[in-house]
């Protein structure tokens, strides 16, 4: 089991609160790790700052051996590393199949100058990259809604859409922001088999998700954070059982009643 | 799906190439068709600007020093150093190009909207260089050049200053003058088309839906790979570049070039003509740009008649730039598609609507 993604005294830093304190893990590759805790632990935070979205005050971020920490999101993006947003953050301007082709961003190659132009080749890579957009729409079972405006979805495919789009880049690594948040259950049914289905296809699948019985059933590790520190980590049997897991929850819930 | 569909950019060109084939024969008189000349310079400005505005969502108060570069670029060298127009039209372009990069680079890689000061701020430094340029080298490079042993024949670019700069030759082909208006107008007006099929080509391309996608969500646009500052960066310099075209075009169909034309006041005017056509759709260029050149018409003539009138134009391009954003926030061409989709629509619908309506009627008692 080798480390995909190394996380050492991860911190950040928010006008002198700390979203992410001194937090440490590693992902292994091909497999489904979980980041759970309570609302406001810090996982949307952590996961910008793997993402590069938002830049870390402290710690390092390694991939696959090399810093990424620090790195701007596209740079990231180029590593192999796509994500998900927990607000779908379409294009809301542009059709489902159009969402996808950006995603083909960095698998094409034109330019603001041989699109002008029309230069040879420009004519026949747009026809490719619709051709693999298509494709990813039809891995999430959106082929029929390529030319739906993203708007015009309805909110259970437009978090679909963001896998497709996210998956175009052909990641080794999917980040995903609360895929489940929102769905119904049936919906949620498809997500775990579209999950299944992205890791059996080689990706390594970080996701922070609120569905505990989601999280628990599908995942291989999981990491909990608490007020923006790590209070527990490994296996979903393990982690239930961890008494500062229990206690970091029941608090919550002791707090909401 | 038909992959032999006529596109909707090349129907446009064809559209735009037949009415501006046609327009001379409408419009018979030669004066009238200066202004139409005029649109297409400024057309040229505006895609630039639009696609700046509309696309990579800034905005540059400075595009009439850009303007400006184009022009006196094409008229120093093509008067002063003897150099084909078609020469003068490119070096123009190209400085244009450097400065933008120069002025955008530290600006844009920033979050905010630091461009539309710099730009503001450059607009009036160029301004005040076209009024203010030396006649004669300063002693200081007077001495460089002789320290680098330059041939003291070598001439000295002038600005002219406020009197501007005469007789920049008119671009010709061979021995075919454009000197006629309506000579001129086929001329600019062939650069107009080609400057909007060529940007359409952009709004089409991996390009252009990177811009759009910026436009709809930076955040996730950079999480796919799309280098944000960097296509900003690119298009800024573009929209310079086509500036620096539509000055160099205007130098030499015009023949003149002065100071008051290049004022950095009027580059809010170009500001307007975005506005007016419609952010993101560099088909509503030339409707911005015929607005505003022939309400300037308009207010001349009336002008004629109430001499201070004309002194109030900025007002009134103000006065129009809020009621646009108030009213037409997606510009004339927009808000006028919709306007007409919705009619045909109304009208699809609007039996099947009235009979429920009618039956209800009948139903209640």
């Amino acid at each position: 089991m080798t480390a995909l993604l190394d996380i050492r005294h991860l911190t950040r830093a928010f006008d002198g609160l700390l979203a992410v304190s001194d937090v440490s893990f590693s992902i292994a590759g091909g497999q489904i790790t979980a980041l759970i805790g309570p609302n406001g632990a810090g996982k949307s935070t952590l996961l910008n700052l793997v993402s590069g979205t938002l830049p870390p005050t402290g710690g390092v971020i390694t991939y696959q051996g090399q810093v990424i920490s620090g790195c701007p999101p596209h740079r990231i993006a180029e590593y192999g590393i796509a994500r998900t947003f927990q607000h779908v953050e379409l294009f809301m301007n542009m059709t489902a199949a159009e969402n996808v082709m950006v995603g083909r961003h960095l698998r094409s190659r034109g330019t603001l100058f041989s699109a002008m132009f029309r230069l040879f080749g420009t004519a026949a890579e747009e026809r490719r990259v619709r051709e693999d957009a298509l494709r990813f729409l039809e891995r999430v079972g959106l082929r029929e809604d390529a030319d739906t405006p993203a708007s015009a979805l309805p909110f259970g495919r437009q978090r679909l859409l963001e896998i497709a789009r996210a998956l175009a880049t052909e990641p080794k690594l999917l980040l995903l922001d609360e895929a489940a948040s929102g769905l119904s259950t049936r919906e949620k049914r498809e997500l775990v088999s579209l999950i299944y289905a992205i890791r059996d296809a080689g990706v390594t699948i970080f996701m922070v998700d609120h569905d505990m019985d989601l999280v628990m059933s599908i995942s291989d590790a999981v990491v909990v954070l608490d007020h923006g520190e790590k209070i527990a980590e490994g296996t979903p049997t393990a982690v239930q059982h961890d008494a500062r897991v229990i206690a970091a929850y029941l608090g919550e819930e002791a707090a909401h009643a | 799906m038909s992959r032999v569909r006529p596109s909707p950019t090349l129907i446009s060109v064809l559209l735009g190439i037949a009415l501006v084939a046609l327009a001379p024969c409408v419009v018979t008189n030669s004066y009238a068709l200066v202004p139409l000349t005029f649109i297409a310079i400024y057309t040229i400005l505006v895609i630039g600007l639009n696609m700046l505005m509309g696309y990579a969502g800034q905005v540059s108060l400075g595009h009439a020093a850009f303007f400006a570069i184009g022009a006196y670029t094409s008229a120093i060298l093509s008067t002063q150093y003897g150099c084909s127009p078609w020469a003068a039209m490119p070096a123009g372009m190209a400085l244009a190009g450097i400065v933008a990069l120069l002025v955008g680079m530290p600006c844009l890689r920033l979050r905010g909207h630091y461009l539309a000061m710099a730009t503001l701020g450059f607009g009036m430094i160029v301004y005040i260089l076209l009024m203010e340029w030396p006649d004669s080298p300063p002693l200081l490079l007077a001495t460089l050049g002789r320290l680098l042993h330059l041939p003291a024949s070598t001439p000295w670019p002038f600005t002219g200053g406020a009197s501007g700069l005469p007789d920049i030759p008119a671009l010709a082909i061979g021995s075919f003058v454009f000197h006629t208006n309506l000579q001129k107008f086929y001329l600019t007006w062939a650069f107009a088309i080609l400057a909007l099929l060529l940007c359409a080509n952009i709004v089409n391309s991996r390009v252009g839906r990177a811009l759009r996608a910026v436009h709809g969500s930076e955040a996730a646009a950079a999480t796919l790979g799309v280098n944000i500052a960097a296509y900003k960066i690119h298009v800024f310099v573009l929209s310079a570049i086509l500036a620096a075209l539509a000055g160099s075009l205007y130098a030499h169909a015009v023949g003149f070039i002065s100071p008051p034309t290049f004022n950095f006041i009027r580059s809010v005017d170009f500001v307007v003509m975005v506005v007016i056509g419609g952010m993101a759709s560099i088909w509503g260029a030339v409707l911005g740009a015929g607005t505003i050149v022939l309400l300037g018409n308009w207010l001349q003539d009336v002008g004629a008649k109430f001499p201070r009138l004309a002194e109030f134009d900025l007002i009134i391009h103000s006065a129009i730039l809020i009621l646009v954003m108030i009213f037409m926030p997606a510009g004339i061409v927009c808000t006028a598609r919709d306007a007409v989709l919705r009619r045909l629509r109304g009208r699809a619908t609007a039996p099947a609507a009235a009979a429920p309506a009618h039956s209800e009627e009948v139903a209640t008692p």
